[in-house]
């Protein structure tokens, strides 16, 4: 593998909870600096994979490579190249939006001058400067959201987990993320998401992977995964992808 | 900057957050000492003069209320400790079952800094606790005449008494699962004591009970505290005492550390 070029390096990798299987063999590559979307219906396995990828939880079987680290081996390799926002927002409601980026920068051992200055930078990158000192319990759903991400970023991370970014807010403030995510691409930055919107998949997405049942049954670019399905739009490639191992169960 | 630089700087900075929560939670601290200081009222007025004149010499005492109350407030001190890391274990399964917790484990941090800072804020609330109840217990007219040396030996002992329940709550919350388990789970830290030298002395009690009270945790404890605040050696007492907190730390820590460790089934 090649570590300049590859970002994620995902080999076999199986989990289950009790005897109910979640992930089963699942290869899977991302080219450093592009956008890996992972699609599919609730409880396909998303965001087990992310927790995997992101050293929250070790796998049953098979390897990943992040950022050239093996998340089994060497967790805080994979730690120091990451940031995750998950699906639920992690963020402090009793500290303020400004409290909530020093306490990240703190823990990245940011010297403190260079501290004060990036979450200045974030607070208003993120347009969180008005309410940069109250609480975040008293934050809207998108500037929770907005803050969560910026938290992320505090430690300019090389590679980014977006688990179900956009779940639960309004369309401009989708918008607003998806900008964010274009911006961090510009960048150079790696970024991996999950999403049940296939419109943000066909927005963002260099690469798409359809998971189902914790099989990828489908992967390729939006245009391609189209052209292949024979459909005009990712949503009827999702529901016709999303059949099929229905019908291929019953046939076992 | 080491490894162990590191973990220090990373406790400090999550022990920061964690006093900010208590500076900006009042009510939980309020609600906490509320309860020692509702049992000394209670045990001082309502039971005092009946469970007094039950004490050694207590017949012929002039004033079995205060004699009780003398009794009572090393009793009443153990429980301020006690609620404080009952209340530690719920603040550890809110922090746990929330984003956050998550947050600071796929970070490059020292493992255990989330809940050295939970032990750190306990212990600084601890503190607080325990000067208020005291308070409360002089104005209702507790007196002590011990030394420099007998107080040194208080705080001492009632600093390690919470380090090692604190540990053990901070386990119990990571076990529970919900903030709902959490809050009962320490539910026998509040009723042991009852079960121990700290409300009435234990050959009062019948003597199966009695042999169960002499020896668990509480009643050395206790003992080793009175005698601190009394001025007079605490013998044997000390050594248990100090035994069964350096036990139960190092076991809950190394229990909650493992706790933390393992992922969520999520």
């Amino acid at each position: 593998m090649n570590l300049s070029t590859t970002a994620i390096e995902v080999t076999g990798i199986a989990r289950s909870y009790g005897d109910q299987p979640v992930l089963r063999d699942l290869d899977l590559t991302v080219p450093t600096g592009t956008v890996y979307a992972l699609l599919g219906p609730n409880g396909a396995g998303k965001t087990t994979l992310v927790r995997i990828l992101s050293t929250l939880l070790a796998p049953d079987a098979g390897t990943a490579l992040v950022a050239g680290h093996d998340v089994a081996r060497e967790p805080d390799g994979v730690r120091r190249s990451i940031g995750v926002t998950g699906q639920f927002s992690a963020i402090d409601e009793l500290l303020t939006g400004r409290e909530n980026l020093r306490l990240m920068a703190d823990l990245a051992h940011l010297p403190r001058s260079e501290a004060a200055a990036r979450v200045d930078e974030l607070l208003a990158g993120f347009d969180l400067t008005d309410a940069a000192d109250r609480r975040a319990a008293t934050y809207s759903g998108g500037m929770k959201r907005r803050l969560d991400l910026a938290m992320t970023l505090v430690s300019r991370p090389r590679l980014i987990f977006l688990d179900e970014p956009t779940t639960g807010l309004d369309p401009r403030s989708r918008r607003d993320l998806w900008q964010i995510v274009r911006e961090l691409l510009a960048d150079g930055v790696t970024i991996f998401l999950t999403t049940q919107y296939l419109e943000e998949a066909d927005q963002l997405a260099d690469t798409v992977g359809v998971l189902v049942d914790g099989r990828l049954v489908a992967e390729g670019t939006p245009a391609e995964l189209k052209a292949q399905a024979g459909h005009s739009t990712l949503d009827d490639v999702f529901l016709a992808l999303t059949e099929q191992p229905t019908d291929a169960k019953e046939s076992f | 900057m080491s490894t162990m630089t590191y973990a220090v700087h990373d406790s400090a900075t999550l022990f920061r957050r964690n006093l900010r929560h208590l500076v900006r939670y009042p009510s939980l601290t309020i609600t906490i000492i509320a309860m020692p200081v509702v049992f000394l009222l209670l045990f001082t007025y309502v039971f005092g003069g009946t469970l007094g004149a039950g004490l050694p010499g207590g017949a012929t005492s002039a004033d079995p209320r205060a004699d009780y109350l003398h009794y009572l407030t090393p009793a009443i001190l153990v429980m301020t400790v006690v609620a404080v890391a009952q209340s530690t274990a719920i603040l550890v399964a809110k922090d746990a079952t929330e984003g956050i917790i998550d947050r600071f484990k796929t970070l490059p941090i020292a493992r255990s800094a989330p809940l050295n800072a939970h032990v750190l804020a306990a212990m600084a609330q601890t503190v607080f606790a325990l000067v208020v109840v005291l308070a409360v217990a002089l104005v209702l007219g507790y007196r002590s005449d011990t030394s420099v040396v007998g107080w040194a030996g208080a705080v001492g002992i009632l600093l390690l008494m919470g380090f090692a329940v604190t540990w053990l709550c901070v386990a119990l919350g990571l076990v529970s699962g919900s903030v709902e388990a959490a809050s009962n789970a320490p539910m026998p830290l509040i009723l042991l004591p009852f079960l121990s030298s700290a409300f009435v002395p234990t050959d009062s009690m019948p003597a199966g009970l009695a042999w169960v009270a002499q020896h668990q945790p509480f009643t050395p404890i206790i003992e080793t505290l009175r005698a601190c605040l009394d001025g007079t050696a605490p013998g044997s007492d000390a050594w248990w005492a100090i035994g069964w907190c350096v036990l139960i730390s190092v076991v809950c820590c190394a229990w909650a550390v493992r706790l933390f460790g393992c992922p969520r089934a999520v």
